[in-house]
């Protein structure tokens, strides 16, 4: 019996084992795939023959990538909106937060119901655009970073947070006569960087990430971010790919559109990969903060 | 009545009084608050204001105001079009799809990593396995169609080697749509949707688990009895969650999906308002059905809200 349940338990790890090396492998795959389809050269890649690593090594996907003035511009576009997004974000998320946690704020509760109310019912899309059009922010940079300016969620999260920190503290800061607006930045703000941290990376990542507001929001293409021009190359490879289609034998040897297409994403995944290692573990304490009931 | 009056007039004057010096002495904070109160009601209130055009026939050059009211005329629109049927049952089919796999397995992904003995192992399964979450919805689609794709993707490769040259165009074929949709999904956020389980299965006291080993329990007693009951909360609130959002599945990563041929099986509510409503620019009847999708959602997540407080204990508020 006991020899048993021995194998049993030890044939339980190695499928357990296998299993996790299974959600490895699968996680990772897509992402190899794509990375060597943009390095490897076009005989190859037409002929569907790239499957793990480059093959026919070529960075001429690249090259036509860098000199691509859309491309570049999106790309510097995003990186203004997140920048700009997450510092407003940033700025009325804290601030807010901290009001909401003063015990004594008068209209406390009034306010944290027409604040939590918003998380379960909304105007909608139209009602917003329209709003958009009305205030004169369409096709401007203010339709990407003001409307979203506040996530309900992070503020009671932050809100949760400065609610933890003593309450003696802030008292001793007012009893040598500092107001609420210098206690909160001298004393609460640097006492929440943690949280700040955390909830600074999810604004910025959904901004970096986001392209439907700016499809919804922009008109002007010298104005589009770097996911509203991948989503419309990652359409326009669906013609492009069914036309050339016919043609691939003769034709030569430009780099393809899925070439193209992988390239870019490439270049739209460094700076979340290259930042992923050491922001990992704000991303999980923010999970768990979130998990807080508050 | 009279008594309330009578109450109310010794009360007010020394309340107003207070309020007013409350007020003044947080002159300051209520500077601090001013900015992000008026956020929440310039972009929050008014377009819950704005939902009153689902009753009118908007146009913009009359403004909400000036624009004719017409009554439940969008609503019946919708209720009686030729796509109400098809967004309702490609909604919930989506998104109970979605539930019944997306649900259980960060749950027993989560149980299988705290089984998991070589520590290295783990810490390497959970960074991996994590990072789907931080990419955009429009680099999962792109990553599918990469793979997919009919010309030069290695799924359709090997598929034509088995089968001596076929081809499956998987945009293309309503068939595939619903499974892309929930495995990218999956593929996702798995990791990341564990997390929550991991760190309530990290909370369990441990004497509960060498408690339950002196007394013989193997490691399904252990899981069955211990691990599963201790995370049940969390799972129940999650589910709650899950249950009120039924009617809602993102455009976002279904407007990338999806094209006039598969219309059919990926349509869903939010697609439609975002094509009828903004591409042509029916206003009034996209806001109109948006509205009932979010009275329903609302409806949605209150009653199972109750249901879970009745059964567990466990509710939202």
């Amino acid at each position: 019996m006991m020899y048993k349940d021995k194998l049993i338990d030890k044939v339980f790890n190695v499928i357990n084992i296998s299993i996790m090396l299974l959600v490895i492998v699968v996680t990772l795959y897509p992402v190899i795939y794509l990375i060597s389809k943009s390095l490897s050269s076009v005989e190859y890649v037409k002929a569907g023959m790239v499957y793990l690593w480059p093959r026919g090594f070529s960075l001429s996907a690249y090259e036509e990538v860098f000199s691509n003035e859309l491309f570049l511009t999106s790309y510097r576009n995003t990186i203004v909106y997140t920048v700009l997004g997450t510092t407003i974000n940033l700025v009325m998320t804290t601030s807010m937060a901290y009001c909401l946690s003063r015990r004594n704020l008068v209209f406390r509760k009034s306010i944290t119901l027409l604040v939590v109310f918003t998380m379960f019912f909304g105007g909608g899309m139209i009602p917003n655009f329209l709003l958009i059009k009305w205030l004169k922010m369409y096709d401007t940079i203010w339709a990407l970073v003001i409307p979203g300016a506040i996530s309900t969620y992070n503020m009671i999260i932050v809100r949760t947070y400065m609610q933890g920190i003593p309450e003696e503290i802030v008292e001793s800061v007012r009893i040598d006569g500092a107001n609420d607006i210098q206690i909160f930045i001298k004393m609460i703000l640097p006492l929440s960087i943690p949280v700040i941290a955390t909830i600074g990376l999810f604004y910025a990542v959904g901004h970096w990430n986001s392209y439907f507001n700016a499809m919804l929001y922009l008109d002007e293409k010298k104005t589009y971010p770097l996911q509203l021009i991948l989503k419309e190359m990652i359409v326009e490879q669906d013609m492009q790919g069914m036309s050339s289609n016919a043609f691939d034998v003769v034709n030569e040897q430009p780099p393809s559109s899925e070439m193209l297409v992988s390239a870019s994403i490439v270049m739209s995944l460094i700076p979340v990969l290259i930042a992923y290692p050491f922001v990992q573990r704000f991303f999980i304490k923010g999970v768990m903060i979130g998990s807080v009931k508050g | 009545m009279m008594i309330n009056i009578k109450k109310d007039k010794v009360g007010i004057p020394n309340r107003k009084r207070s309020l007013a010096k409350e007020i003044a002495n947080q002159k300051y904070l209520m500077i601090l608050l001013l900015p992000s109160l008026i956020y929440y009601i310039i972009f929050r209130y008014v377009p819950m204001y704005g939902l009153i055009i689902a009753f009118k026939d908007y146009d913009f050059m009359s403004g909400i105001m000036g624009s004719p009211w017409v009554g439940l005329k969008y609503f019946k629109e919708f209720l009686q079009g030729p796509y109400f049927g098809r967004l309702i049952r490609n909604t919930l089919k989506i998104s109970i799809t979605n539930l019944i796999f997306s649900f259980p397995l960060p749950i027993i992904f989560a149980l299988l990593l705290n089984e998991l003995k070589n520590q290295r192992l783990k810490k390497l399964t959970q960074t991996v396995s994590y990072l789907p979450h931080f990419l955009s919805v429009v680099v999962v689609v792109g990553l599918l169609k990469q793979l997919l794709s009919p010309t030069s993707g290695v799924v359709n490769k090997v598929i034509s080697t088995v089968t001596g040259g076929d081809t499956i165009n998987f945009f293309m074929e309503q068939n595939w749509f619903l499974p892309m949709y929930v495995s990218s999904g999956i593929w996702q956020e798995l990791g990341y949707s564990a997390i929550i389980y991991i760190s309530a299965i990290a909370g369990i006291d441990p004497a509960l688990y060498e408690a339950a080993t002196v007394d013989g329990a193997g490691r399904w007693r252990r899981i069955w009895n211990i691990t599963l009951p201790s995370i049940l909360p969390t799972i129940s609130i999650l589910l709650i969650l899950k249950l009120g959002s039924l009617l809602e599945v993102g455009y976002e990563k279904v407007l990338l999906m999806y094209n006039p041929s598969i219309y059919k099986v990926s349509d869903v509510i939010s697609t439609y308002v975002y094509r009828a409503g903004v591409q042509n620019a029916n206003y009034s009847f996209g806001t109109a059905v948006g509205l009932l999708n979010s009275i329903v959602a609302v409806i949605l997540i209150v009653i199972s809200n109750k249901v879970s407080d009745k059964l567990s204990g466990n509710g939202l508020w």
